[in-house]
């Protein structure tokens, strides 16, 4: 599978600063999470992509085109909703698709059939003639989502889609960001603060911290992997349970005042556990598995 | 896909050539300045003059009309170098008034929105940007100024003779030289300094300023220091200068030709450089 983008030793200096240092990585996931405190370099990084910010060493390639040698390609490729504002106050919904749309290469004709198009799929289909200078800001989002598709892009960056929006329209932005996985053969690169978004819809997340790539992993097997760790709580005498569970292809560890870890095999059946207890007369008040959120990794990520 | 079906699906349709996308931000300025009325009213505002030059030409060689008046033909003035000179000193005022107007209109809401990233991240560069806004203030200066000139010698030329023609066909080349230099220097003018005001009317009145400023300010330079090099910094000088060589009427003017030509030049270096330094994808601050 061709990797969606590939860093390639890449560094990026702002004046004597180096913001990016030494990038290199490949990401092939549908929605790619990109994540990292304030300064850590994600905007610049996207920047970088889209040929804002020249490349000091190393290069990139969006879908095997070099971000460099063939900027103009890349940038036909891209669909891109900045995190700031920066939709023209003066000018309708319609109108601002279209011109963006045509800019992107569409022929006229189609670019207006574009524009009303997209602007219903993201929910502005009734307020597309309206300025866009009269919009909530939740509206504001959704069109300039709209410019961002309207040329129909393989790779769609999205820099904090989710910024101040209430529940309802953040969910509703989730569901578009889904439903556009889902629909085409459309990637996504979602930049975001709130973990929880990353983790809602990303497959694969990369954690910058100061320029350099700290974390990549793939949240899905991030998940399955999680399943095979479940925390038990006893009441009881419970000597003798962790052996019991060693003996049924258990690994226990941390066995302390009547919780204990274990990491159970694949296709393990959890009813074995109950079973075992009620065979000691051991009480389990509790057992879960442990949820290693995006948050722990993360925070584990910062730690480094 | 139609309207009615709320599912994402791709483009797949044929592109446009790349050569042809500035031409997209012309058509969206165009739409930006007729929108606004007063614009409009200018714009046609600008035609009275050379209404006025084409009926006097008509009249002029109307023997019926100078002798219903008793208007000696000797009296009457000639058009000839003079008379497109002066045709020039006003079509190019008014040239100047209209690109404080446009200048701000096409390059400010891409500023004050914080637009310019949505323009670069697609396959469009910054000189495509700079000629896409730039083509819309030529074309409207052109109406203003050389188109109507040419039509009045033209004018002229069917009614004398094709002698007339012959002999004063650099008249034309004058007009359309010297008129269309003025232009593309006040279009890079209005563009640069637009894009460094966000404000509309701030930007206005600063293209409006540098000519009014560099004129005092020249005058006030002579004065002061008893030379001519403040004429330098004074624009109007130095397109009267270029205009009096070109169309063969001395004024009397104290500026070489050769420094005016200059001038232009540095100016329109000067109004490119700013552009470079601002027209960008986004902003680093420092």
């Amino acid at each position: 599978m061709q990797p969606v983008i590939e860093l390639d030793d890449l560094t990026v200096h702002f004046g004597e600063r180096e913001i990016l240092k030494c990038l290199r990585i490949a990401l092939s996931g549908r929605i790619i999470g990109l994540l990292g405190p304030n300064g850590a370099g994600k905007s610049t990084l996207i920047h970088t992509l889209l040929g804002f910010c020249p490349a000091s060493s190393g290069t990139a390639r969006i879908l095997g085109h070099d971000i460099r040698a063939e900027a103009d390609k890349v940038r036909t490729l891209v669909g891109y909703m900045p995190e700031n504002d920066s939709l023209i106050a003066d000018m309708t919904a319609v109108s601002f698709v279209r011109m963006m749309g045509e800019l992107s290469g569409l022929a006229k004709e189609a670019a207006l059939e574009r524009a009303h198009e997209v602007l219903f799929y993201v929910g502005l289909g009734e307020a597309r003639y309206r300025p866009l200078g009269t919009y909530s800001l939740g509206m504001r989002q959704l069109a300039k989502l709209a410019q961002a598709i309207v040329h129909g892009p393989r790779l769609l960056i999205l820099d904090e889609p989710t910024n101040g929006l209430d529940p309802a329209a953040r969910t509703r932005m989730i569901k578009l960001i889904h439903d556009m996985k889902d629909s085409g053969e459309m990637h996504i690169l979602l930049c975001s603060h709130l973990l929880r978004d990353v983790e809602e819809t990303c497959e694969d997340v990369l954690i910058l911290k100061q320029g350099s790539i700290v974390h990549h992993s793939n949240l899905e097997s991030e998940r399955r992997t999680n399943k095979r760790f479940v925390e038990i709580q006893t009441h009881g005498d419970d000597s003798g349970f962790a052996e019991t569970l060693v003996a049924i292809g258990c690994q226990c560890s941390a066995v302390v005042g009547g919780r204990l870890k274990a990491v159970v095999p694949e296709e393990f059946d959890l009813r074995e556990i109950y079973r075992v207890a009620a065979g000691r007369d051991l009480q389990l008040r509790r057992l879960n598995y442990r949820r290693d959120t995006l948050e722990d990794i993360f925070m584990k990520a910062m730690e480094v | 896909m139609a309207v009615h079906k709320h599912t994402y699906k791709d483009y797949t349709g044929p592109r446009t050539p790349a050569w042809s996308r500035f031409l997209v931000l012309a058509r969206f300025g165009f739409a930006r300045v007729f929108h606004l009325k007063f614009l409009l009213l200018f714009i046609i505002g600008c035609l009275f003059y050379p209404l006025v030059c084409a009926a006097y030409i008509y009249l002029s060689h109307n023997p019926a009309f100078l002798a219903l008046f008793r208007i000696p033909a000797s009296q009457i003035p000639h058009v000839d170098g003079r008379f497109f000179y002066f045709y020039s000193i006003v079509q190019g005022a008014l040239a100047y008034l209209l690109t404080a107007f446009v200048g701000p209109v096409l390059v400010n809401p891409d500023f004050a929105n914080g637009a310019m990233p949505l323009y670069f991240s697609r396959p469009f560069s910054r000189a495509e940007y700079v000629g896409g806004r730039i083509s819309v203030l030529l074309v409207l200066l052109s109406l203003i100024t050389w188109i109507p000139g040419v039509v009045l010698f033209a004018i002229q030329a069917s009614i004398v003779g094709w002698d007339w023609m012959t002999a004063n066909l650099w008249l034309a080349g004058a007009i359309v030289l010297g008129l269309l230099v003025w232009i593309i220097v006040l279009s890079l003018i209005g563009l640069a300094l637009s894009a460094w005001v966000k404000w509309k009317i701030g930007a206005g009145a600063l293209v409006l300023g540098v000519i009014f400023a560099g004129a005092g300010f020249g005058t006030a330079i002579n004065s002061l220091m008893r030379t001519n090099y403040g004429a330098l910094i004074d624009l109007t000088q130095v397109a009267h200068t270029i205009w009096s060589y070109l169309f063969r009427y001395n004024t009397g003017t104290e500026m070489s030709v050769s420094s005016a030509w200059i001038v232009l030049g540095v100016t329109s270096l000067l109004c490119l450089w700013l552009l470079a330094r601002r027209i960008k994808p986004f902003e680093v601050i420092k």
